[in-house]
């Protein structure tokens, strides 16, 4: 799912965030997040497979710069908790989860990459849900596009982007990708 | 008023008496009154013409070796379906086997099926007599109360005679009418619970094999009982190449034993069964290439005397079953004569000895009446024609059964006419072209 | 990764790229298996039939409860209890089924070829092979494999031999077809009765000595020895076969020191396999029992959601797959 197989032709996308940007809002987020919980407390994160993953980790060392405390981390792979399972053209693969800390000790933030229509955090939170009772679960996003179908909104948002429905947004880390960004599809498909 | 056929424009071939030249024949009152040049029977205008142009005119040919299902199992096949299938497939006359229930071991079965036959307007059809009561192995059927009743050979084809000491009896108690034994060769200890061949194939599939010793052991049991009692004991359906060396060295011994091979011996290897097709599934198993190699020198150089189908019809019911389930046997009236002449055009056989096997070498097994395209034989003439070409499908199948694994397949070279007793039973026009 | 795969028939006709996909998929699968909820909502509204025409415990409690880990509805049908004992054909009795909407059907038959058959019979619905007849059990052979790559971190070039009836023994043929991906080295330990020299034409190697046979061996697995006093001719007696063929310590230490030591199924001790062997270090007997269920469970997962699986039509509900599409 991280893009593979299909070469990314950057003449047809339009860069929304560079890597600058995208380092600058990770670290907003990460104040945030200890503004919000006053300091890094019982606080965990858990990113979602794949970008979420890499996302999630860099929130964690920027925490640690920032107040000096190692936040426990998890990951979470969705796969067997999609509603769409049967339905797509792809075989879904099982990449595994693991959260090597007491989910219900813990104020969870969950982090993903692009939120759209909610449905991957609803998987997300019935995954996490199966390991324990969190305090509290937080969402928080590099970006958001909207076109939400469920009731979900993101508690850290790094820029509000405003697409149509049947575009495509993508989202480059360097652990992924060749150049780090997140970027708009020029088509509008 | 006679009634007169005039066969034109054909090829007139007949093996047995060397004879293979274009020319016409002319049948009066179910006899063949004379053969003559192209043409020189032209002026005879009230008889029925059949053109024969680019086909092959031949003696009546017999399929010594098929199962009728009648009485007892008609709604696999029955004397009229058969008798009109086997005209269809080119046949003037078929031998039926015994494993019918009841058996035929005793005289008013054969008689049943000789009334039959006569309705059913196909080939001529003649009941082979059982060597045991009921199939069982244990004491003699009434072998010379059949034979009077019109049994032309004896045979407990399904099964062997597992018992040698009847089997020599029977061989024995034959030597009084000049009997042939038509011996199906198994050891069934040896092929119990079998399906296929015994093979690398067979323990891949999970299935279990009939080893080739299985049908070589028995071949060889009857090889010495033939030359202890002096009987005459022809074997059905030879599988293995060792079965045809064996038969070979029989006969240089001066065994009196004759030999059957049935096409699809010689047309598919045991391969055919990789993907569990029940349509490819009979006793004796499909080989492998060896053994397909040794039947076709064996019918080459007349060590296998002559091909016979093995027609077994089974209901679709018992073939759509796991492989290991499914009935025993696929069809073979209609795919004999156009498999025989593909190994032909392949080179592996010469015309005359394919059609010998199937005519003249084929009576011979069971000493039946010799039919040739002389004046005086009778008129059992089959004409065919070496260029059509079907890809064979039901549509094309008058067996009241479907269990063949030739659907599908190209056969090439049909019947066109099946004449007995100088009436056509058998037009392919809107069955084959 | 994984070209579409509508059955599970075999282990023939799986590729080597199709079978690591599987083997991944059950390694995650053995993580959900020791969680404190042990289920996951993936097959949340799918049916699972398990169609058991032979008796079997642990072959059909590890595919229900695979199933039930799964959220699937997890149906049993049993021969003894069902039609087939009144006459009803295979296929009839397939058709019935069918006609139940289940997403897959789990199957085992007495018959060789008979999940083939009732495959081609449900165009709608994927067919796993639980064993059938003497011919293939390929989640038997890909928990094995589960198991040795588990604890040997791989599976090429190993050598594994079986000791026991290979003839009768549908597991070691759907092990064959998998080792032999691997390229690893199969011997087939028995009297020559029972370890036939056909198995050569699948790759296997034959030896009726057992020092031959498991010298320097990988892994050693016991196979089942089934025998009938009086009825059974293959062999005289388990005694004897016990005193050339026990997997006993002594013959592991002196042939194979390093092996690992499994065996599919239950397990005749003292005569197929030694107390101290079964019991001790060497042995994963009872991980693989653990490992079928996650196995299981890959396979399940596999075939119910496959893009080859029908499914709902998607265009109402397409948010994760265009969130996916996102990425790529």
């Amino acid at each position: 799912m991280s893009g593979e197989g299909k070469k990314f032709d950057r003449s047809v996308w339009t860069e929304l965030m560079d890597a600058e940007q995208v380092d600058r809002s990770i670290t907003r987020i990460a104040h945030e997040i200890l503004e919000n919980n006053k300091g890094g407390k019982k606080l965990a994160i858990v990113g979602i497979r794949t970008r979420g993953e890499t996302l999630g980790q860099r929130i964690v060392s920027k925490i640690k710069e920032i107040d000096g405390v190692e936040i426990p981390f998890g990951v979470v792979d969705i796969t067997l908790y999609r509603d769409d399972l049967g339905q797509g053209a792809d075989q879904p693969v099982v990449q595994g989860t693991s959260i090597p800390f007491h989910v219900d000790d813990h104020k969870i933030v969950l982090v993903d990459d692009v939120l759209f229509t909610g449905r991957t955090i609803r998987a997300a939170l019935d995954a996490i849900i199966d390991f324990g009772r969190p305090q509290a679960v937080q969402l928080a996003v590099l970006c958001d596009r909207g076109h939400r179908e469920l009731p979900i909104r993101a508690d850290y948002v790094g820029k509000n982007i405003p697409t149509e429905r049947e575009q495509f947004v993508r989202v480059h880390l360097e652990d992924h990708d060749e150049e780090e960004g997140v970027f708009i599809h020029k088509s509008g498909k | 008023m006679s009634s007169k056929l005039l066969i034109k424009g054909g090829t007139l071939l007949d093996p047995a008496k060397g004879l293979n030249e274009k020319g016409d024949l002319l049948s009066v009152d179910g006899i063949i009154e004379a053969t003559g040049k192209p043409g020189a029977f032209d002026s005879e205008s009230e008889a029925e013409v059949l053109d024969a142009s680019g086909a092959l005119v031949s003696p009546g040919l017999i399929d010594i070796h098929v199962h009728l299902r009648e009485p007892g199992f008609e709604w696999k096949e029955t004397i009229e379906s058969g008798a009109r299938t086997a005209a269809a497939g080119g046949f003037t006359s078929v031998c039926c086997m015994p494993n019918t229930n009841p058996v035929i071991d005793n005289a008013q079965v054969v008689e049943f099926i000789l009334e039959k036959s006569e309705l059913a307007g196909g080939a001529r059809v003649h009941p082979i007599g059982a060597i045991s009561e009921k199939l069982k192995g244990e004491c003699l059927a009434p072998m010379v109360e059949l034979w009077e009743a019109g049994c032309v050979a004896f045979s407990d084809d399904g099964w062997p005679v597992w018992n040698s000491a009847l089997m020599r009896c029977a061989l024995e108690y034959g030597k009084m009418m000049n009997l042939v034994l038509a011996c199906h060769e198994e050891d069934t200890a040896l092929s119990h619970g079998f399906s296929m061949n015994e093979s690398e194939l067979s323990v891949e599939l999970g299935l279990k094999g009939m080893p080739a010793a299985a049908e070589n052991v028995m071949i060889s049991r009857d090889i010495e009982l033939a030359l202890l009692t002096g009987g005459r004991v022809h074997f059905c359906h030879v599988s293995t190449a060792r079965g045809v060396e064996l038969i070979r060295r029989a006969k240089k011994d001066g065994a009196k034993v004759t030999a059957e091979t049935a096409p699809h011996y010689f047309i598919l290897d045991e391969t055919a069964v990789t993907e569990y097709d029940t349509s490819a599934k009979m006793s004796m198993p499909l080989r492998k290439q060896e053994d397909i190699k040794g039947l076709l020198e064996g019918l080459a150089d007349g060590t296998i005397d002559c091909v016979a189908s093995d027609h077994a019809p089974h209901e679709e019911d018992s073939k759509r079953v796991a492989f290991g389930d499914a009935s025993l046997g696929i069809l073979g009236l209609q795919t004999t004569v156009p498999l025989l002449l593909e190994k032909v055009r392949e080179g592996a056989l010469s015309l005359e000895r394919a059609i010998a096997s199937v005519t003249s070498d084929a009576r011979a097994c069971y000493g039946l009446e010799q039919v040739s395209l002389e004046k005086g034989s009778v008129a059992d003439i089959s004409v065919i024609d070496p260029d059509c070409k079907i890809t064979f499908g039901k549509e094309h199948n008058l067996s009241l059964s479907s269990n063949s694994p030739f659907f599908g397949r190209e056969l090439q070279g049909l019947a066109r006419y099946t004449v007995v007793a100088g009436r056509k039973v058998f037009d392919s026009e809107g069955l084959y072209s | 990764m994984n070209s579409e795969l509508k059955h599970l028939l075999g282990i023939k006709g799986l590729g080597k790229e199709q079978v690591l996909a599987l083997l991944d998929s059950a390694d995650q699968f053995v993580d959900v298996n020791k969680r404190a909820v042990k289920k996951v909502p993936a097959l949340r509204g799918k049916t699972i039939v398990n169609m058991f025409f032979e008796a079997s415990t642990r072959t059909r409690m590890s595919f229900e409860l695979a199933g039930k880990r799964l959220s699937a509805d997890v149906i049993n049908f049993g021969a003894s209890s069902s039609s087939t004992s009144k006459g009803e054909s295979l296929i009839d009795t397939a058709l019935t089924i069918q006609s139940m909407s289940p997403d897959v059907v789990v199957m085992r038959h007495p018959a060789s070829g008979a999940c083939k058959l009732v495959a081609d019979h449900l165009p709608e619905t994927s067919v796993v092979n639980a064993g059938d007849g003497l011919h293939e059990h390929p989640t038997q052979a890909l928990l094995d494999a589960l198991c040795i790559r588990r604890k040997l971190g791989t599976l090429e070039n190993l050598s594994v031999s079986f000791v026991g009836d290979a003839l009768r023994s549908r597991v070691v043929r759907s092990n064959i077809y998998l080792l032999k991906l691997f390229g690893c080295r199969v011997r087939l330990v028995a009297p020559p009765t029972l370890a036939v020299t056909e198995f050569e034409g699948m790759g296997a190697e034959v030896f009726p000595d057992m020092k031959r046979g498991i010298e320097g061996a990988d892994v050693v697995v016991s196979l089942r020895m089934k025998h009938e006093y009086q009825k059974d001719i293959y062999i005289p007696s388990l005694e004897e076969y016990s005193r050339l063929y026990c997997i006993t310590e002594d013959r592991l230490r002196d042939y194979a020191p390093d092996c690992m030591v499994l065996a599919p199924g239950p397990i005749i001790r003292g005569t197929e396999i030694a107390s101290d062997v079964a019991d001790g270090p060497r042995s994963h007997i009872e991980e693989q029992v653990e490992l079928g269920v996650a196995v299981r469970m890959a396979v399940l997962f596999l075939l119910a959601t496959g893009a080859d699986n029908k499914g709902r039509d998607s265009s109402s509900e397409s948010g994760i797959k265009e969130l996916v599409a996102n990425e790529q």
